[in-house]
């Protein structure tokens, strides 16, 4: 009668072991955790996805959306172990991640041109310069600039529309900010949507639209959108890759981030992850239709990951109008 | 006979009068249907529009590889094989814990509920419950589940919102389904000696199955598109994993790891594709709907069996 019970409490017990201790005797593979900026999106995923092709499952990789604000949000809580960022990290979340004890590495990955487009059928609209866009989009324009006449009077009486990123986006802080000089500062009677491709609708429909988005969206819609070239002073230039790695189209070029938490750099499978995208960013970069950094600013961030430099080189402030040169004269600093 | 009013003139001018009345009275009638039939077309054509539009520019997309791969950042080669199981999982946890909760709080309120002001109280706010817009569970899941009980951003932790947010269809289709057994099944039970469990267990439960079963899948429906309270609790965008089989080694027959996986679910992975710069990726958007669209109308399907299917069993 013994012999039995007493076998199955052993049985139970070496159950009851194998569920508690399962999970380190048949752990998950590891997981690299990136959120962030819907602009960075694109790059991250790509680099995801060839990485996990090229471990073969032994490493996973997630990336959220939760835009660059909530993005740091998640990363300064400790949640994720790399932000995508598409501006430098701001002051208040600098603070943010003090108070928590997370230090991080700032790696450019890459540079966005903002494309100002209008109709295919506006035939007056070849450049504008940046006092122009000024005058359209800055907050008292709001009820006095209704028509293209009103922003120059060479231009004719067509009612003018307006479509822009969304309130939430750093496109929308970036833009207000090299624009109209002061971030979040924009006339309000605009059609926003975090969406771009609701925009693309939108301008494309319209023959008075005018709007702005990043440069991805312009190439991929063509045929039913005309950028503007942006004369920021020096002669009108189009928002080309060429442009901006010159560092010609000023001042709506912008460089985009990923930031790297110092402590889950320790674990190998994020060193090993940041360490494949640095290698590999440059033609995914080109792939997912944004612009590389030259090749010795990857190995730069590489660089500066092993000599442990963590921080900004932005102080908390949004710079805008920074060329491909100054961005890598300005992290060499670090 | 013709009431004295009319027929008061003279009796042949009174039945004109009255054919009139009739003829005005049908053509009203007329009038109505098709009023009604043009309503019924529009609410059909419009559904129709939409379903044909997708299924035109989706089901070229519909292939085998399309259910086996996981997203990418090419069009041609990306599929919902994380979304599909996700919400798949997400779904299992969500009827695992909706249904007991829901019928047994059905069957509480109807059966063994005291009528006071606490009971009044439960029921007014099950009923507004039901009206709560959905990013607002999210937001309380994000801080309950999510942060204080540490679940994280897993299919747990949305399986739970999606319960508390078709908890209270549950529990009013239940009441609904109970309401409809005739007292004089109960009193018949009570009469033989039966113990108010035995009532509910033998009559109650099973007469109400079908219409408590309809209401569960009409919740588990509404649930399936959700995306608001899922994106508030940090479901992922680009997922290309599984989370770990439940049956993933022989000594331990079950394993719950799965439960704490990151996820994604049909409907982000739709708004993921429908935002994308290149216009590939509307296409499979418009397959990732069709799919999600047929996993919605078999649910619905599966309701109007079970409700044919237990109806019949019935005999009263």
């Amino acid at each position: 009668m013994k012999q039995p019970s007493r076998r199955s409490t052993a049985a139970a017990v070496a159950i009851l072991g194998s569920v508690v201790l399962s999970p380190l005797a048949f752990a998950a593979p590891p997981v690299v955790k990136v959120d962030g900026s819907s602009t960075v999106f694109p790059i991250t995923e790509a680099v995801a996805e060839e990485f996990q092709k090229a471990r073969k499952g032994a490493t996973n990789v997630t990336v959220g959306i939760s835009g660059t604000g909530g993005g740091f949000k998640k990363f300064c809580r400790g949640e994720t172990d790399i932000a995508n960022a598409s501006r430098p990290i701001s002051r208040k979340e600098m603070d943010d991640c003090s108070k928590a004890g997370i230090r991080y590495y700032e790696l450019p990955v890459a540079y966005d041109a903002l494309t100002v487009m209008v109709n295919p059928q506006n035939n007056f609209i070849r450049s504008m310069t940046v006092a122009e866009l000024k005058k359209i989009w800055e907050p008292g324009a709001q009820g006095r600039i209704n028509s293209w006449k009103d922003v120059n009077p060479a231009w004719p009486d067509q009612k003018l529309k307006l479509y822009g990123a969304g309130a939430d986006s750093g496109t929308f802080d970036y833009f207000t900010e090299a624009i109209v000089g002061k971030a979040k500062s924009s006339r309000g009677d605009f059609t926003a949507s975090e969406d771009d491709n609701v925009l693309v609708q939108g301008i494309a429909g319209d023959k008075g639209a005018l709007g702005y988005f990043g440069f991805a969206y312009y190439i991929e819609n063509q045929k039913k959108l005309k950028a503007v070239a942006i004369d920021g002073g020096k002669g009108p230039v189009a928002p080309t890759p060429e442009n901006v790695d010159n560092g010609s189209y000023q001042p709506l070029s912008r460089p985009i981030f990923i930031y790297v938490s110092e402590k889950s750099l320790d674990k190998p499978e994020v060193r090993d992850f940041v360490d494949f995208y640095m290698k590999n960013a440059r033609p995914l970069v080109k792939e997912v239709k944004y612009i590389p950094l030259p090749a010795k600013a990857y190995s730069g961030n590489l660089d500066h990951l092993a000599r442990r430099k963590i921080g900004t080189v932005f102080g908390g402030e949004n710079e805008t109008g920074l060329t491909i040169e100054e961005l890598m004269k300005r992290e060499a600093q670090l | 006979m013709i009431p004295k009013s009319l027929g008061a003139s003279s009796s042949a001018s009174g039945v004109a009068g009255i054919r009139r009345l009739i003829a005005r009275h049908k053509t009203l009638d007329w009038l109505f249907g098709l009023l009604g039939t043009l309503a019924l077309l529009l609410a059909t054509l419009v559904f129709a529009a939409l379903f044909g539009q997708m299924l035109i520019n989706g089901a070229p997309q519909l292939s085998w590889e399309f259910f086996t791969s996981f997203p990418s950042r090419r069009a041609a080669s990306a599929g919902i094989l994380s979304a599909w199981v996700g919400t798949i999982l997400v779904m299992l946890v969500t009827a695992v814990v909706a249904v007991p909760l829901g019928i047994g709080a059905g069957i509480y309120l109807e059966e063994y509920a005291r009528k006071n002001l606490l009971t009044d109280i439960i029921e007014i706010n099950v009923t507004n419950l039901a009206g709560v817009p959905s990013i607002i569970y999210g937001l309380l899941a994000l801080g309950l589940f999510v942060y204080q009980f540490g679940l994280g951003q897993s299919i747990a932790a949305a399986g739970l919102t999606l319960a508390l947010l078709i908890l209270p269809v549950v529990i009013v289709a239940t009441r609904e389904a109970i309401r409809t057994i005739p007292q004089n099944i109960r009193e018949g039970a009570y009469a033989c000696g039966s113990s108010k469990w035995q009532v509910v267990s033998h009559h109650i439960i099973p007469y109400s199955l079908p219409g408590i079963m309809t209401g569960v899948i009409i919740g588990l429906a509404r649930a399936i598109g959700e995306t608001a309270p899922i994106i508030t609790i940090g479901a992922l965008t680009f997922i290309a994993f599984l989370p770990p089989s439940p049956f993933s080694n022989a000594e331990q027959l079950i394993s719950f790891e799965w439960l704490l996986a990151p996820f994604t679910v049909m409907p982000i992975q739709m708004f993921n594709w429908i935002s994308r710069p290149e216009e590939a990726f509307q296409a499979n958007a418009a397959a990732a709907g069709l799919v999600l669209l047929l996993m919605t109308l078999s649910m619905n399907a599966l309701a109007i069996w079970i409700r044919y299917h237990f109806r019949k069993k019935i005999k009263w």
